[in-house]
């Protein structure tokens, strides 16, 4: 059960796994995650589906090792097996077919993963896609051709101006929202980002969805770890979400709460 | 609809020759001056330090001289006074004649879980509080006690390699699903399985079992017992699948088309309540089952769990119920010098256990009561360092009889504390009622049931906290039997 069949480096901290799991592949739609588990005693920890492909029967996700349990996670080899893997969790994407203006998704280092499926649906749905993919530096851009093959244009910017155009995902975004009509938004990575894009996109008054990653334990419903603030109610991110308008998430707290356990883990 | 299969065993009956025997061995007046059996307990100072049981259980001499209290009533009360109507008097018989593995054997034919009930079900509201031994202003006969006790003797016998009573009907070619693996979904299991369906139990997490492994902790329920009980299960056939999530990974229209009959939906409470006021977003501020699932089911606290939890010097746990307090008795263990129940009515209305309370206080937990808390407060990181609670009094009793707590005005303390533990309730889980269209739910967001617990598919049961919106264990398995039943007589009247 939930063999890893494939695995690839993206960069140094960022692997693709691609997993036995055909319940989940054949279930799964875009904006779903899953809870992976390594070891008897391990995390839960929430990843969102990068792909899936049913007639296989497995799912690919994207892990990029930033505590002890994601490093585990990345230091598995293809022939071993997860502990644990459910899913698909949350809701999926709303998917809408746009007649006026252009879709813009955009994702910020191994957020492009979760895009990808979202970007292939908006387009599949008929929409103009434009991707914007941001990174610090060339070697942290991910997925760009499968990005390519979805989008009718694809912008890259770089904080060191490694690759694309040098500058934040901000600006990439905005040269968009200046040229022409754009209907809906959605912006997936670090939530620092998604909260300047949905300041930048607030200011244009387009519809902006993003994607949250907070900290979760069983991640079905149970627990409330992952409660955010949107629109001044309480939601939770795992059953509510984990997709919500963008203008309404209160990032600032959620930011904050994601450091809950800063200091406990090394 | 009251199912009764200790009809068929009739050498159990009250009027059985022993049983006659052992009522003319002993005059009334000598039974009833027995002292009732005190519960062997853990030293408090050394508890703290650990998560060891805390009630030890009886040993056989103490069972016996407790079950000899037992008057075999010819109308027994305590059978009404338990929500799965247990042949009390006949188990507790036989643990006086010494046929303890006979006792457990009853047990089983009504409970799927005897040795969880014997350790958490409020005895002192249902069986007991029913006993013919209060009329007389003496203690009742100690039956939660007893049933731990045939329980654990049985469970220590299996250990030892003897042979397990299987009581099951010849399999009937019927396969059923359920969803989620708390005491109502075991109940149903264990009864379905009994009356010869194939079973398969799914569930959501990695661990089987649900508010057993994820809720109450090892010191009131240690995962060992639950294991043995689930041992038990699987020797009735029952298959037991972690990692799947009804209406998700396998929606119900996939259960249809692998061949399930009907599926039986015990997913249990879900989502904790807050309430509602500022600071409760802080860090450090958490549901009960956040903090309680990080610890029991995560291993959280124990050096080699990845899983962290917080460790505050001063907690404060917010409600007055069982969840309540396993979380402030949990703080004491993880090393809180003050934990603090914060309760807004009177010691006297807390819903908690007494037993609960009582060893709450043994280990220095602290009760605040008629006090609500109104507002946290952080420091400049946004972890939590204090709240502002409004002092209350008691007013006039409100609908559930209770007196109603009423806010004394300007009466607001402020407490440090650096860790708040709110335990005043779930809703229902809501992920299943959101994903099989069709499936009528109420305005709580609980699954609509008729009084067989049938759903408004006619192929989906419900039973426990998604059908009641939060309960104790024994309701919950009371559903699961119920509804197994209903669900058994019209699948079978189905196949004909």
């Amino acid at each position: 059960m939930f063999n890893i069949i494939e695995k690839e480096h993206f960069s140094e901290k960022v692997v693709k796994l691609v997993v036995e799991a055909p319940e989940i592949a054949r279930a799964r739609k875009p904006g779903h995650f899953v809870i992976v588990r390594t070891g008897s005693k391990g995390e839960r920890i929430p990843l969102t589906i990068a792909d899936a492909d049913p007639v296989a029967g497995t799912i690919t996700l994207v892990v990029q090792a930033v505590g002890d349990s994601t490093r585990l996670l990345c230091e598995l080899s293809a022939g071993d097996s997860l502990t644990d893997l459910v899913g698909p969790l949350g809701r999926s994407t709303e998917i809408r077919h746009h007649s006026e203006g252009a879709v813009v998704c955009c994702g910020g280092g191994v957020g492009v993963a979760p895009l990808l499926p979202i970007i292939k649906a908006m387009k599949a749905a008929g929409n103009r896609v434009i991707s914007v993919l941001a990174a610090r530096s060339r070697d942290l851009i991910i997925l760009e051709d499968e990005v390519r093959t979805h989008s009718d244009e694809v912008i890259i910017m770089t904080d060191d101006g490694s690759y694309g155009r040098k500058g934040l995902v901000t600006a990439g975004v905005e040269e968009v929202l200046q040229r022409e009509t754009v209907a809906e938004v959605v912006t997936i990575g670090p939530p620092v980002m998604m909260k300047f894009v949905a300041l930048l996109t607030r200011k244009y008054n387009v519809p902006t969805l993003c994607s949250l990653n907070t900290i979760m334990v069983d991640g079905t419903g149970m627990c409330g770890a992952c409660r955010v603030n949107v629109g001044g109610k309480m939601r939770f991110v795992c059953v509510d979400g984990p997709e919500f308008d963008a203008h309404q998430v209160d990032f600032d707290e959620m930011m904050m709460r994601m450091r809950a356990y800063d200091k406990q883990k090394p | 609809m009251k199912q009764n299969d200790n009809d068929i065993h009739a050498a159990d009956t009250r009027d059985s020759i022993w049983r006659a025997g052992l009522r003319a061995a002993m005059p009334a007046k000598e039974r009833t001056a027995i002292p009732r059996a005190a519960m062997p307990q853990l030293d408090p100072a050394y508890r703290i330090t650990c998560n060891e049981e805390v009630n030890r259980g009886l040993d056989e001499e103490q069972a016996v001289a407790e079950a000899t209290r037992c008057l075999d009533c010819p109308d027994p009360q305590c059978v009404t006074g338990c929500p799965v109507n247990i042949d009390i008097p006949g188990f507790i018989k036989n643990i006086q004649r010494g046929e303890t593995l006979e006792a457990a054997a009853i047990l089983k034919r009504t409970s799927a879980l005897p040795a969880v009930c014997g350790r958490v079900c409020p005895q002192e509201r249902q069986c007991e509080s029913r006993c013919i031994y209060n009329k007389m202003k003496r203690p009742p006969v100690a039956i939660g006690y007893l049933e731990r006790f045939a329980a654990d003797t049985e469970r220590r016998a299996l250990a030892d390699g003897a042979h397990p009573d299987i009581d099951k009907a010849a399999p009937n070619g019927l396969r059923v699903a359920v969803a989620g693996s708390g005491p109502c979904a075991l109940s149903f299991a264990g009864d379905m399985a009994r009356r010869g369906f194939e079973v398969d139990v799914f569930e959501a997490l990695h661990e089987i079992g649900g508010v057993l492994k994820y809720g109450i902790p090892e010191f009131r329920l240690p995962n060992a017992v639950v294991d043995s009980e689930l041992d038990n299960l699987r020797r009735l056939g029952v298959r037991f699948h972690t990692d799947i999530v009804i209406g998700k990974t396998l929606s119900y229209d996939d259960l249809i088309e692998r061949g399930y009959s009907g599926l039986f939906v015990a997913s249990g409470a879900g989502l904790p309540r807050f309430m509602g006021i500022p600071g409760e977003n802080f860090i450090g501020v958490m549901s009960s089952n956040e903090y309680l699932t990080r610890i029991n089911l995560m291993g959280a606290g124990s050096p080699d769990a990845p899983t962290p939890v917080a460790r505050g010097r001063r907690v404060a746990v917010i409600g007055g119920g069982n969840t309540a307090m396993d979380s402030v008795r949990t703080a004491r263990r993880m090393g809180a010098e003050r934990a603090i129940i914060v309760y807004r009515r009177s010691l006297a209305e807390m819903p908690a256990r007494i037993e609960e309370v009582e060893h709450a206080k043994e280990e220095g937990v602290e009760f605040l009561t008629l006090c609500n808390p109104v507002e946290y407060l952080a420091d400049e990181n946004g972890r939590v360092r204090a709240m502002r609670v409004q002092r209350m009094e008691l007013g006039q009793p409100d609908a559930s009889g209770r007196r109603s707590p009423v806010p004394i005005p300007g009466a607001i303390d402020e407490i440090e504390v650096d860790e708040v533990i709110v335990s005043v309730g779930v809703s229902p889980n809501p992920l299943i009622p959101d994903s099989i269209s069709g499936l009528d739910v109420t305005s709580r967001g609980t699954i609509a049931v008729d009084e067989n617990l049938r759903s408004s598919i006619p192929l989906i049961f419900a039973g426990g906290d998604i059908v009641r919106g939060g309960a104790t264990v024994i309701l919950a398995m009371g559903d699961g039997r119920r509804a197994a039943a209903a669900m058994a007589a019209q699948l079978l009247k189905q196949k004909k």
